[in-house]
């Protein structure tokens, strides 16, 4: 695990995904337990108007949870939220971003907010959110 | 007929999931986590848990254990082919790992809508539970209704 940035302004190390096959989608419906047909069936997805079937917005949030535990400790996570702004198609290649906003101190836990975002290959914006991460307090380390 | 502001306040029971390494390692290779951490249970312990560690996101799949998880929607007259995922917020109360029972319960908590009807919103918060009924996150979940091509006004 890479040492957290801490200073406003600071950016973590962007998360690339490969593009994302109709294999994951059916991997992902199976292990979230998210069944909807939307996003597995092509029948269904065209009787709906749509072209082709698109990813689960949990899946771009899962993608964007990896962000966080690649940086911070799961367990220091304390809260995590997002907004779905557009679909990721199949075949979609979604990079996520994080940039610290505040630096803060919550009684006597020191927090950090990370602004969040995913966009896609050609610049499509689909996620944006934040969370919320619990830091070690500065020197000298408190005994527990 | 669809959602409307008369389910504000109904709540519905959630689902009941065992979280199994097993299905920890499969949510893994669906989200290409490649971490350690989280699939190699010897790894979880050298890092100072107790066993695989329940990721961000995956609280979410305890509220699909149980039958008919969209059943409050289709119920409602909701066609799911127009269900879009709008918001999502997770608050942490604790980390649960594999071997954890969880349990999720829902309270419709808003409904809402914009452009004029076309898209519809409904806002349920969930809490997830272990076996002593202690928090181990509040979910907020917030889906989208639109109007589907062709669709009866």
């Amino acid at each position: 695990m890479s040492a957290p940035p801490l200073e406003p302004g600071s950016r973590v190390a962007d998360l690339e995904i490969p593009p994302i096959s109709r294999t994951i989608l059916a991997l992902f419906a199976g292990a979230s337990g998210d069944h909807n047909p939307i996003h597995i069936d092509l029948d269904v997805a065209r009787s709906a108007g749509l072209s082709d079937v698109f990813a689960h917005g949990m899946l771009s949030m899962a993608y964007l949870g990896r962000l966080l535990t690649d940086n911070f400790p799961v367990q220091q996570i304390r809260s995590f939220s997002v907004r779905f702004t557009a679909i990721t198609p199949v075949h979609g290649e979604p990079t996520c971003r994080g940039v610290v906003r505040a630096v803060d101190r919550v009684g006597d836990e020191s927090t950090i907010a990370l602004d969040l975002g995913v966009v896609l290959a050609d610049g499509t914006p689909t996620v944006s959110g934040e969370a919320v991460i619990s830091v070690e307090a500065p020197e000298p380390r408190r005994q527990r | 007929m669809g959602i409307d502001t008369s389910m504000i306040g109904r709540t519905r029971p959630g689902g009941t999931l065992l979280v199994t390494r097993s299905r920890l390692r499969h949510f893994a290779k669906a989200t290409g986590q490649t971490d350690p951490l989280f699939v190699d249970v010897e790894t979880a312990r050298r890092q100072g848990h107790r066993d695989l560690p329940v990721p961000p996101t995956f609280y979410f799949a305890v509220d699909f254990e149980m039958p008919d998880p969209f059943a409050y929607l289709t119920e409602a007259g909701v066609d799911l082919r127009a269900v879009l995922h709008a918001e999502q917020r997770f608050v942490y109360h604790r980390t649960a790992y594999a071997g954890d029972e969880l349990t999720s319960s829902s309270v419709v908590t808003d409904v809402f809508e914009k452009k004029g009807g076309e898209l519809r919103f409904l806002v349920s918060q969930t809490p997830v539970v272990d076996v002593v009924g202690h928090t181990v996150v509040v979910m907020h979940h917030t889906v989208a209704v639109r109007t589907l091509p062709g669709a009866a006004a």
